[in-house]
């Protein structure tokens, strides 16, 4: 089926983002209203798309425009086109509503900004690219769409780039966004030359006749892509530092769609990892340190937006170990990214609210006690709270504990080892999370002088009430006769696999539920009580490693920053000494050669006489001594 | 006679001619010596022919005459009129190529 309606879905953002940042302060007025109302237009139009889509039958629920012909060289066709299925649906709602919801809250939190419409005009460019991540029907608009939220997202956490500290950030997320991206662009080239298509429909139908190998390289690739965008091991290291952009772009961006890109990329790419079984271990074991690694991290940050950051690493890893059990996991990734999203967004807002009631401070030490200052933001960030550690009923029980589920009904050692692995995430994140909740909402005062912390504004705490709404519901709604994963499944899991069960599901959830209780224990057991308003030093080897982020930016800066330095000083070098010798050398000979010879040009006409004299006297006495 | 002293007298102007055009500084006297020096050239040639019995060599000489004749005239006119710009015939004067 097709429709015309899908193109404005990008169209407006990309017109409003535009107009704002050529009109400049004449639009300062009214450019926040005016992006806001952009962005809740897109999602009026999504709700409609997502409406209509309900209606029809299964198999005409998918929806397809064609723009233009767009590349048409020899063998290669690419015609920029749009698709719309449950699978793009599903995040196009997620990113307009979170996204609306952001628009609101930042129209209070930016208030004193003077840059205020700079930042809405960034957010309606990231809004429009990330649209068209999900609905390009190829891997060539999905690239522009993946290029252009790693512009917005570079520009965002930039965004107060007068802080020299703020523009570095931006600049290792672009970076090492940039890694990814080169895996992206491989694996379209490896899908050109093995497919000679790289739209996902033209790729599917051919791929059961390609080689494994080159379907394997190019799910390696895409799952490199995967970890660059969604800061997964070992191209994690961005995600905190980013954390430098303003509070609402932390929960656009990095927490609910930006960084959840890579499982989109994969999820769209199912019928190539279901015939990479290699390219599929390599995406869970990718997951599974992730999800442990970022879990760890967030023990022992003492900022709250690191320590959420950290988590969101954590969680993203969860659903890209989902991703990686095939049909079996894609529903449940898909299903926890939504879910994440409402709690992950709502968290971060909590924690914008929380900092602009504390003059911008963000060390949970100097917090404490805020429950009774800011209850609606304590209860937005407590539901949110309950949804990510997994406490039945919230949202994060039903979709983590589904994909506990699944990795140990992957059978064998295998499974064992993975739902382990789950599990102590688990454990960890009801730790950590524990420990962010009594940090900074109950214990004594901890505040630096002359804070006197308040509630924030209507046009805060309503998008954080609105997604503490979606945190305690979402999952329930979704799970619910598996209504998500039956609506999901003609895109991911188009032939009806058996799903084999290892562990029944009420053991598992029981085995969530445990491991829950465990860390809140721990974490109730370690931070009830007084708190210093200095983090300790004398701790053991284990935390100060986690403080260091497990040395993620050491190892990167010894094994890739001083190499890469190193090759560009002797490149350097080369160039100068060997190249640029050469050249000065050639012209140094003439100048030289040149200075010596004009010494011959006396202007006398006597002196060249003589030569002539001379010359002719040489010639005649070779001439005499060749004759005889 | 011993056509071989022509050549030895030959040789012997031809030196002073070269010797006049390198160490003189007055452009009529190189310019005389130049002359000279066709001469001696000239002189050669006429011994050559007498020695070889044929008349080429005179032939040439004749040709050399008619030569040296245009070049009096250039060279004299060229003289004139450095002279007249530098009131000066001195050959050294006449370098500015080098400067």
């Amino acid at each position: 089926m097709t429709s015309s309606n899908l193109v404005y879905l990008i169209a407006l953002p990309l017109f409003s983002s535009a107009l704002l940042m050529l009109l400049g302060r004449k639009a300062d007025k009214w450019g926040h209203i005016f992006a806001t109302l952009i962005a809740a237009s897109t999602f009026f139009i999504g709700v409609s798309e997502f409406l209509a889509m309900r209606d029809r039958a299964v198999e005409m629920r998918a929806v397809t425009q064609k723009l233009f012909t767009w590349i048409s060289v020899g063998d290669l066709q690419v015609d920029a086109g749009l698709l719309l299925d449950q699978l793009s649906i599903s995040f196009v709602l997620l990113i307009t509503g979170v996204g609306t919801l952001i628009h609101i809250y930042s129209i209070a939190y930016m208030s004193h900004d003077r840059d205020r419409r700079r930042f809405f005009s960034y957010l309606n460019l990231f809004i429009a690219a990330m649209l068209l991540l999900v609905l390009g029907d190829s891997y060539l608009s999905l690239y522009v769409g993946w290029e252009g939220v790693g512009l917005a997202s570079y520009l965002l956490i930039g965004f107060w780039n007068q802080k020299p500290e703020y523009a570095t950030a931006a600049k290792k997320a672009f970076v090492m966004n940039r890694v990814g991206d080169f895996g992206l662009s491989i694996a379209i080239m490896i899908a050109f030359a093995t497919f000679g298509s790289v739209s996902f429909s033209g790729i599917e139908e051919k791929v059961g006749g390609a080689s494994e190998t080159a379907v394997t390289a190019m799910g390696l690739m895409l799952l490199l892509a995967a970890t660059g965008k969604s800061a997964q091991f070992p191209l994690q290291a961005w995600l905190g530092d980013a954390m430098a952009g303003p509070t609402p772009v932390s929960a656009l961006i990095h927490a609910a769609t930006m960084v959840t890109a890579g499982v989109y990329l994969i999820t769209r790419s199912n019928f190539v990892f279901d015939a990479a079984p290699n390219a599929q271990l390599a995406v869970v074991i990718i997951g599974v340190i992730t999800l442990l690694f970022g879990a760890i991290i967030g023990t022992a940050k003492d900022d709250i937006k690191k320590a959420l950051a950290a988590s969101t690493m954590s969680q993203i890893g969860y659903m890209i170990l989902a991703t990686g059990f095939g049909p079996a996991g894609y529903a449940f990734a898909i299903m926890h990214l939504l879910t994440h999203g409402f709690f992950k967004a709502g968290m971060f807002l909590g924690a914008g609210s929380v900092m602009h009631g504390m003059n911008d401070e963000v060390n949970m030490r100097r917090y404490g006690g805020l429950a009774k200052y800011m209850p609606i933001t304590a209860i937005t960030f407590g539901l949110g709270y309950l949804a990510i550690i997994g406490v039945p009923p919230f949202a994060g029980f039903y979709s983590k504990d589904k994909i506990i589920e699944t990795a140990f009904n992957a059978g064998g050692v295998q499974g064992v080892i993975f739902g382990g692995a789950a599990l102590l995430g688990a454990i960890i994140t009801a730790f950590y999370m524990t420990r962010v909740m009594l940090l900074t909402f109950f214990g004594n005062k901890r505040w630096a002088e002359g804070t006197h912390p308040h509630e924030s504004p209507v046009l805060m705490w309503a998008p954080m009430a609105v997604l503490a709404v979606g945190s305690v519901a979402s999952g329930y709604l979704l799970c619910s006769g598996k209504a998500f994963v039956t609506w999901l499944a003609p895109v991911v899991d188009k032939h009806k696999h058996e799903h084999v069960e290892f562990l029944p599901p009420i053991v598992v959830s029981i085995l969530a539920v445990t491991a829950v209780i465990i860390g809140v224990s721990i974490a109730l057991l370690k931070y009830r009580g007084e708190q210093s308003s200095e983090a300790p030093n004398d701790v053991s080897i284990f935390t100060r490693a986690a403080r260091r982020d497990l040395l993620q930016d050491d190892a990167n800066e010894f094994m890739f920053m001083r190499p890469g330095q190193k090759l560009t000083q002797t490149l350097l070098a080369t160039d100068e000494k060997v190249i640029d010798g050469a050249v000065r050398g050639v012209g140094a000979t003439m100048l030289g050669s040149a200075r010596g010879m004009r010494k011959l040009q006396s202007g006398y006409v006597r002196n060249y006489a003589l030569l002539i004299l001379i010359g002719a006297l040489l010639i005649l006495g070779t001439i005499w001594v060749v004759t005889i | 006679m011993n056509p071989t002293n022509y050549l030895y007298l030959s040789a012997l102007l031809f030196s002073i001619g070269a010797v006049g055009v390198i160490i003189r500084r007055n452009a009529i006297v190189v310019f005389m010596c130049i002359e000279l020096m066709l001469n001696a050239a000239n002189l050669a040639f006429v011994t050559f022919a007498r020695m070889n019995g044929n008349l080429e060599g005179q032939v040439i000489a004749f040709f050399t005459m008619v030569v040296a004749a245009c070049e009096v005239v250039v060279g004299l006119a060229i003289i004139v009129s450095i002279y007249r710009s530098r009131r000066s015939a001195s050959v050294d004067d006449a370098s500015l190529l080098s400067r």
